[in-house]
């Protein structure tokens, strides 16, 4: 009884803390714009407002990035954030970015969920004169000219890095690709560039959709659909550590009977390849929020930037060691 | 499974054996079990070897034990979602709810001094049993206390739950080592996999209690008619609360085995969209969305139905992009074949036939329909 009792302050604990805040987003909406002059403003109006809408927390990557970011674009920075998890789903998204349009921000930052649809509201975004700064991933769309600079991983060219590795120590591997969630800017792209240096290999093809657990049936499945498979690449470590798994439980080798090539690079990935069970990782690297910060800016004071920063990716195989993977901040 | 009749008659004509033919095929389960049946053997063609059941490092092994161990998710939300709606109620919220309980659960390892001690292992899952009764007495209240609609009542929990279960992970994929806790999902009892053992045993406890107690029989009763029940004596508001506490239990239940695997409280995609699968399961199972009447052994056929279609798209080396589409025809194929209201039409026209065809045996398959 008194356990239950405990519980539920618990959640009215939650619930209150949820609700407070909502409260305090609300409060700081209306803020700006009326009478929030206590302490608030002081040297606000140097603070360059940043409206920056992050797609979730589907990955241990995609936390490291969240983390960068609000590291970098800080008040002491310079900056004033408003941050807003999508939690992918793109009504989310373009919700928020309408509210940044309503809030009339400086620079308006995001991570599309997936390629297509946005149209609309980048359209509302251009007619505002807000810039807009994509992070991480790309847009698929008609209106001319939609975002003033880009910031990011070249998906395709980790793919390509990957095929090449692939090429020259498993010219003869029979490859099953796992990948991420369809339509997304990562699993196209990685499925491009992988694909052209090495597409002939490719046995098979099925989604995991970015998760431990999907990876895992999926490969279950292929173990039995493509007996004659040798390795798999997964458009991020978190579905090859659900193929671990899949791979185990049939008894097989992870690394060995069954290679795997994985992109991401987050801590649980590179410590299995200090087990020998992953065989090479393409780093996609998350912690670009000083890059960012840089950028958004000189977008702010209306200064010429290029189309692209590509962020710096590096590759690990089984020579990693220990020491670098407790050194991973993510 | 289906009903066989027993040979009674030593000679069967031809009108008896029409007669058992459609005795068959108008039982709710037997176009789903076909549907099954068919997509196992085809699966088997397409590539060899998919129905052989080994037993390696002493446990069963094979796609079609895999098959069963990715069933357990469905049929533990569908279990709790049947009774909701034999009372003519819906759960939207079993999908949030799977994540708030492995969240809580995760979370509470996260935070154990030793993640890996049974002790710990076992509050962990109570925790997360807990809070799926509380999500589940949420909902009951909503519905049974306040009467609101079920399908609002709950769907403040779907939307909401994924929230909660992102404040308790704050926002973070949680991710904990405990081989223990692991054995939920991935271990064995006996050489038959865990959370196939827990959704049986689960299915075996609800059906007794709903079939051999008078609950089953409240369940129908509130679900024809709320009023008249109540009327009647049974304690319409109580019953209907308790189901939802059991469909809360049985959705936290249905995360931990989920997410025990993986051992990540993946807020976001943990039973993301489960609730339309559990809908769906106890649909193919022969229970209508209406209330009254339902059936809990068709949820067993339903749910392994659901799980052999996903595997299929890759056995049949399929684009993932077809997933969804091949799951539709298949579910709409065999919902259109279950059909009364098509069959009825197609008994109509094909009797109305055989009137044209005076040569035709009419009498005895007709009679044999309107008594059964």
């Amino acid at each position: 009884m008194k356990g239950i009792n405990r519980a539920r302050t618990g959640l009215a604990g939650v619930v209150a803390t949820f609700t407070v805040l909502a409260l305090a987003a609300c409060g700081g909406g209306s803020d700006t714009s009326g009478d929030g002059g206590d302490g608030g403003d002081e040297g606000g109006s140097d603070l360059i407002r940043v409206g920056f809408s992050q797609l979730g927390a589907e990955s241990g990557w995609r936390t490291a990035n969240t983390e960068s970011v609000k590291e970098s674009l800080s008040e002491d920075a310079g900056f004033d954030l408003t941050f807003v998890d999508a939690q992918q789903k793109q009504e989310n998204q373009i919700k928020a970015l309408r509210d940044f349009v309503a809030q009339d921000v400086d620079v308006i930052a995001f991570s599309p969920v997936i390629e297509t649809g946005w149209d609309e509201v980048l359209q509302e975004i251009k007619d505002s004169g807000i810039p807009v700064v994509l992070v991480d991933r790309t847009v698929d769309t008609t209106v001319d000219d939609p975002f003033v600079t880009w910031i990011g991983a070249d998906f395709k060219a980790e793919g390509t890095t990957a095929g090449e590795w692939v090429a020259e120590n498993a010219p003869d591997a029979k490859i099953f690709e796992l990948q991420g969630t369809l339509g997304s800017g990562a699993q196209v792209d990685r499925e491009e560039g992988f694909g052209e240096v090495v597409g002939e290999q490719i046995i098979g093809k099925a989604s995991g959709n970015f998760t431990r657990a999907e990876g895992k049936t999926a490969v279950e499945a292929a173990l039995q659909a493509y007996p004659d498979m040798t390795m798999i690449f997964t458009h991020n470590d978190d579905m090859g550590l659900g193929a671990i798994e899949a791979i185990e439980a049939a008894g097989k080798v992870p690394g060995k009977d069954i290679q795997i090539v994985s992109v991401d690079g987050v801590r649980d990935g590179l410590q299995a390849l200090v087990d020998k069970k992953f065989n090479y990782v393409v780093e996609c690297n998350p912690v670009f929020g000083d890059q960012l910060a840089e950028l958004i800016t000189k977008v702010a004071d209306g200064e010429d930037v290029p189309k692209e920063t590509i962020v710096i990716d590096k590759a690990f195989d089984q020579t990693i060691t220990q020491a670098d993977v407790d050194a991973r901040a993510y | 499974m289906t009903p066989t009749t027993p040979a009674a008659t030593p000679s069967p004509g031809p009108s008896r054996a029409t007669a058992v033919w459609h005795e068959v095929t108008r039982h709710g389960l037997f176009w789903p079990v076909l549907a099954l049946v068919l997509l196992l053997l085809a699966c088997g063609v397409a590539s060899p070897g998919f129905l052989d059941v080994t037993v390696r490092d002493g446990h069963l092994f094979g796609q079609l034990v895999d098959l069963l161990r990715n069933s357990a998710t469905p049929l533990l939300l569908a279990l709790g979602m049947c009774l909701v709606i034999a009372t003519g109620g819906i759960d939207l919220s079993v999908g949030a709810v799977m994540a708030i309980g492995l969240a809580v659960s995760l979370t509470y390892l996260d935070t154990a001094a030793d993640p890996s001690n049974i002790g710990t292992v076992l509050t962990a899952v109570l925790l997360g049993l807990v809070v799926g009764a509380i999500g589940g007495a949420f909902n009951g209240a909503m519905v049974a206390g306040l009467g609101i609609q079920p399908f609002i009542a709950t769907m403040i929990l779907m939307v909401a739950g994924r929230g909660i279960a992102m404040l308790i992970t704050q926002g973070q994929i949680t991710t904990v080592t405990s081989p223990p806790f692991k054995t939920i999902g991935s271990g064995f009892v006996l050489g038959v996999p865990t959370p196939v053992v827990i959704a049986v045993a689960a299915f075996v406890v609800v059906a007794l209690v709903v079939r051999r107690t008078a609950l089953g029989m409240f369940l129908e009763s509130i679900g024809i008619n709320r009023e008249a029940s109540r009327l009647a004596g049974v304690r319409s508001r109580r019953t209907t609360w308790t189901v939802y506490v059991i469909a809360g239990v049985l959705a936290a239940l249905a995360g931990l085995v989920y997410g025990a695997p993986t051992m990540a409280a993946d807020a976001n995609n943990i039973g993301l969209m489960k609730e339309l699968d559990a809908i769906m399961v106890v649909v193919l199972g022969g229970t209508k969305l209406d209330g009254g009447r339902f059936y809990l052994g068709g949820l067993l056929v339903g749910a392994m139905l659901l799980s052999s279609l996903e595997r299929a798209v890759i056995i049949f080396q399929l684009p993932s992009q077809t997933t969804p589409l091949f799951k539709a025809i298949v579910l709409i194929a065999v919902c259109v074949a279950a059909s009364p209201t098509l069959r009825a039409m197609l008994r109509g026209r094909r009797r109305a036939d055989r009137v044209d065809t005076p040569a035709a045996p009419v009498e005895p398959v007709s009679a044999a329909e309107v008594t059964a």
